[in-house]
Order: C-alpha cells, then structure tokens, then sequence
C-alpha cells in the first residue's frame, strides 16, 4: 500500500468540499471548503464554537458528517474510513495518550496498533522519545508528565506511524509561551520532513507562524481565505508610520497630513508614546504623495516604514467580533456535546 | 517523511479490512495496556481479592447457621461457594461498567479511534482483562472456601467445568454492563442503574438460599434467573447432581446475552462522539 499520489489531480492532500454537521439545531458546520495542498499547512482559524474541532472529527473519522464530501491522503473520508485511519494522525486539544502508561509504554503500544513488530515498536518508541526530549522522562506515567511534555508525547505518538496527512487540533492551548515555542518547532520539523498539515487555532501568532495559508471560519462557515499577507492585504490597506526629526512637530505634522486631502488619505494620528505618526493609506501612490507633501512643507523626517494589520486586526475585520477567550469556549464546547448526546 | 515513504504492513488488505492475526496483535497490545493500569493502581485489584474473602465469611458465619441450622456452617460451605461464584462474575461486571464509563471519556479513546484497528478490539480487550481478574477472584474464592471447609465430591475436572461455565457467562454479562457504560453520562449513574438491577437478580436467586422455602411467584422467577441457573450448574459439578439442564441454561443465557449486547456496544462505541 506505499502510495505515491496522496493528492489530488490539484496538488491537494486535503479536499474538503460541502461539509455539513449539525448537532440538533446548531449548526457546527454549515457547508465548509477548503484545500490544503501536499506538504504545506493550512491554518484553520477561528473563534471558539466555530466548528474548527467539529471539522477535524468529521476528517478522521471520528464523527460522520451530514452532507459534503472530503477526500484526504487520496481516499474518501466516508466511504473509505479504514484505508484513510492508515494515513492520518490526529493530535487534539486534550492530550490523547495513556496517562496511566508510561511514555515509553504509550507509544510501544501505538507501534503494535499499528502493526509494527515489537522489535520495531520499541526501537520506534525510543527513537519518537529522543525526537521529542522525553529520554529522561520514558519510564515514567504520563500523568507525572507537565502540560508540554504530555502535548510531545501526544505528537510522538501521532508520529509512529508517519502519517501522511496530520490534524493538530488546537495544539498549544493552554501551553505557557516556552513550552508552546517548543511544540510549533516540532511541527515545523515535521512540515520540513514533508507532513501536510491541517492545524486549527484560535492563536493569530500561531498561525502566522506555522501556516502557509489559512482559512478563517466561523460559525460553520468559512468567511475568509488565502495566504496571510493575501488576507491581510484583503481587509485593506498597511499603515504607514512617519517618524519626525523633531519630536515635538508629531502633532503638527499629523494635522498637516489630515488636512493635506490627498486623495484617499483619510485622518492621520499622531502616536506620542512611540514618536511616531500613523497614517492609514491603501497604495503606493499614497505613500509617495504623502511623503512628498511632508518634504515639500519643510518637514524633517527621520525615518518612514509600513506595517500590515496584525492577524487580529483581520479576525475583527473579517468576522465582526474579537477572539473570544478560553473560559467561552469550554463552554461552548460543552453546549455541543450535550446536543451531541 | 513523504507519503512515498510509507512502508505499509503487509497486514494492511488493499481494502482496508484487519485481518485475524492483526486483530489478535490489536487486542493484545490493548489488553497490555489494560494490564499496566492495573499495575500501576494495584488498589482496582482490591474488589477482586477481598470480596470473595469478606462475601463468604460473611455468609457462612452470618447466615450458615440460620439456613444449615446451628453448628453445620460446614454443609451450608458447600452450598455457598458455587453461588458465590457465580456472584462474582456479577461483581467484576459491574465494575466493567463503571471503568468503561471513566475510562472512554478520556483522550486516548479518539486516539484508537482514529487508528487502523477494529473499534471492537477495545472492548474485547478489556473484557480479556476482566475474566483474568474474575479468574483471580474465583480463586481466592475457591482457596478460602477450601480454607473453611469446602470439598469437591466430583471430580477436578468437574470443579473446573464450574470455574469455566462462570467465567463464560460472567464475560457475557460485561458486555451488558459494557453497553450500560458507554449510554450512560456518568460511572455513578452506571452504578447506580447496575444495583438496582443487580440486588433482585443477586438474592432473588439460588445464590445464598435454596428456593424451595421462597413464595410460589418468586420461586417461578429464580428459575428463570440466570444466576440460579449458573449456581445451581456450579453446585451440582461440585457436589455432584444432574447437571445438564442447568448448565445448558446458562450457556444459552450466556450466548444470547452476548449475541444482542455486543454489537449495540461495538455500535455504541463506533458513534460516540
């Protein structure tokens, strides 16, 4: 069963097309596309309750969507589960591993499940647990482990079989920022060794770090997409910031700018705490114009550069409502498994 | 690490399917797993070691000298034990449902989920687990009922027929309980549920007293409780009697309770979310 074509006629691993699920009357997922091409990562973004875990169980079979269809690593996820169980690891918000079993003992048992003998099992264990720094820590119970290092684990254990397609479902949440630096360098290793990658995530950062281009979804719907600088050029224009010379033309030089009437630049702000005054503008030309209006008035300028919104900035634009925090989606998460029952 | 790489196990058929060998290997790399919980909590073993112990001093002392009449415990020893084994069976079953419950909200579940093995072997796994601890508890069993007094007027053999018989309808029960665990929210509620329904079958039976002194409706419906029917098999291969209605009564229970209960719990556990 080596397979030499995991994707589709298009390059992708990962095609998603129609997905619905409803759990009674919410609407987990309303009708969801998306592609994520061989050997790249798409970011899944969204609040919680957006469906990002619900599209996850529904591609590793975990659940059984309503309607669409999707095909990943070349087979169909409803019709095809126990060819495609073969080519997926799944890596989920809660640690999925033994907690009772030690880490050594976790991913021997990983090995036989997966048909390795148990000479390749264990040489496979203590090869994933090097990988992974958890040498030290093998034959202890998960339990004893810390919030990371049972995420390692996890990722370990999704990595015995070397899937062809990997679903990270939220995979540092909850994870202080080290520990979280820790666990985007190993998926970067794996992207590196040629693991496509479906990573959901409600961290910005995150994505921005690890993913090739994203798709960002909410309610059950995908709301926007593309790659990152794509989208955030979509959500309209950068900001340009001028730094004075002389600090103390910072709110003159910002009126000068509002009241110029360049062709659409809007107002301009002065920022006192940064020296620095920012101007909104959606092309070059504006750049040009405003920076040569500046020099023409006298202005001395000590330095100029251009920032395009943060991934937050594109969340508000895109989906009308701030990230929502934690403690909101538990409960949500809760909401849906009691329709669920 | 490009899917070009992936050497698949030559177990993998083209269409997916586990066959036999790799369903044995799955359930037995499972039923390890099942084991190492144990060893790493040796206290989930208390209910199997110290309830035949405390079940049949209790009775012998408590109640012997009531049934048998005063100074012939000994005689009621023998009357006991065989229904305490089938008793037991009962208990470790419960237990199954409580575990099940707690253990299949965890992680690790959508883990196997999502792996190429036959949802089943879980389940089959762990009941692997529990006959081995049932099988330890009917030994305690049998050690202290030796201890006080019992003896065997048939023969080895018969004596583990009994043990045989018990340990097949006590698997079938697991899946009973198996089944309430996974539909049930939480392992109290499974509890709760399985006494109700354990305590009438339990002493509404040939367990602890013979039936022949019950009211006529009662003693009609221990005829038809499966745990008579297992006591009453245990007991007559013990100390000796006419076996065959009895011991095909409980191999007809045990077959039909396994043929409806497994499959809604392999179903059960397939569409768990």
């Amino acid at each position: 069963m080596t397979r030499t074509d995991i994707h589709d006629r298009d390059g992708n691993a990962v095609h998603v097309r129609g997905l619905v699920k409803h759990f009674g009357a919410t609407k987990a997922l309303d009708g969801v596309d998306l592609d994520v091409r061989e050997g790249t990562v798409l970011g899944v973004l969204g609040p919680n309750g957006a469906g990002k875990t619900t599209l996850v169980r529904c591609l590793s079979t975990l659940i059984r969507p309503d309607a669409g269809s999707a095909r990943v690593a070349g087979y169909d996820v409803l019709r095809q589960p126990r060819q495609l169980r073969r080519a997926i690891g799944l890596t989920g918000q809660y640690a999925s591993v033994d907690e009772k079993l030690s880490g050594t003992e976790n991913l021997y048992m990983i090995g036989r499940l997966l048909d390795l003998s148990r000479k390749d099992a264990r040489r496979r264990a203590e090869e994933m647990l090097e990988r992974f720094s958890l040498t030290e820590a093998a034959k202890r119970p998960a339990m004893t482990y810390s919030g990371g290092m049972r995420r390692r684990l996890d990722l370990a254990a999704s990595m015995i079989g070397q899937p062809a397609v990997l679903y990270l479902d939220e995979p540092t949440t909850g994870l202080d920022p080290r520990t979280r630096n820790e666990v985007w360098a190993e998926v970067q290793r794996m992207v590196s060794e040629g693991a496509t990658v479906l990573l959901t995530t409600q961290y910005m950062e995150e994505a921005e770090q690890l993913a090739d281009e994203l798709t960002v979804i909410d309610r059950g719907r995908v709301i926007a997409g593309g790659g990152v600088d794509e989208l955030k050029a979509k959500v309209g224009g950068r900001t340009l910031q001028i730094r004075p010379a002389d600090r103390a033309e910072l709110s003159r030089m910002a009126e000068e700018v509002s009241r110029a009437g360049l062709a659409g630049v809007a107002g301009a702000t002065a920022d006192e705490a940064e020296g620095v005054v920012n101007v909104p503008i959606v092309s070059d030309e504006q750049l040009t114009a405003v920076i040569g209006m500046l020099g023409g008035r006298g202005f001395a300028i000590a330095g100029i550069s251009t920032h395009l919104p943060s991934l937050d900035e594109v969340f508000l634009a895109v989906t009308g409502q701030k990230t929502s925090t934690p403690a909101a989606a538990e409960q949500h998460t809760d909401e849906l498994e009691e329709v669920a029952v | 690490m490009s899917a070009a790489t992936i050497s698949a196990p030559a177990a993998a058929a083209q269409d997916g399917r586990i066959g036999l060998r790799a369903n044995l290997r799955h359930i037995g790399a499972l039923a390890r797993r099942n084991m190492l919980q144990i060893k790493q909590d040796p206290e989930s073993m208390f209910d199997a070691v110290l309830m035949p112990i405390i079940f049949i001093l209790l009775f012998t002392y408590v109640f012997g000298g009531s049934i048998a009449g005063k100074g012939h415990e000994k005689e009621y020893v023998n009357y006991l034990v065989p229904g305490l084994m089938a008793m037991t069976g009962m208990n470790i079953a419960m237990a199954v449902g409580t575990g099940v419950n707690d253990d299949f909200k965890k992680g690790v579940m959508d883990r196997f989920r999502t792996m190429p093995i036959a949802r089943s072997s879980v389940l089959i796994a762990k009941i692997v687990v529990e006959v081995g601890r049932m099988l330890v508890a009917t030994t305690i069993l049998l050690a202290m009922g030796f201890a006080i007094g019992l003896t065997v007027s048939t023969s080895v053999a018969h004596l583990l027929a009994a043990v045989a018989l018990s340990m097949t309808f006590g698997a079938s029960l697991m899946w009973i309980f198996i089944l309430l665990g996974l539909t049930m929210k939480t392992a109290q509620a499974v509890q709760g549920v399985a006494m109700i329904v354990l305590m009438p079958l339990q002493f509404g039976s040939s367990i602890f007293a013979p039936t022949s002194n019950m009211p006529g409706w009662l003693e009609g419906f221990t005829k038809y409780n499966p745990l008579s029917n297992l006591a009453d098999a245990a007991r007559h291969l013990i100390n000796g009697g006419p076996v065959a209605h009895s011991v095909w009564m409980t191999l007809a229970w045990s077959v039909a309770i396994t043929v409806v209960t497994a499959p809604l719990a392999v179903a059960k556990f397939r569409k768990r979310t």
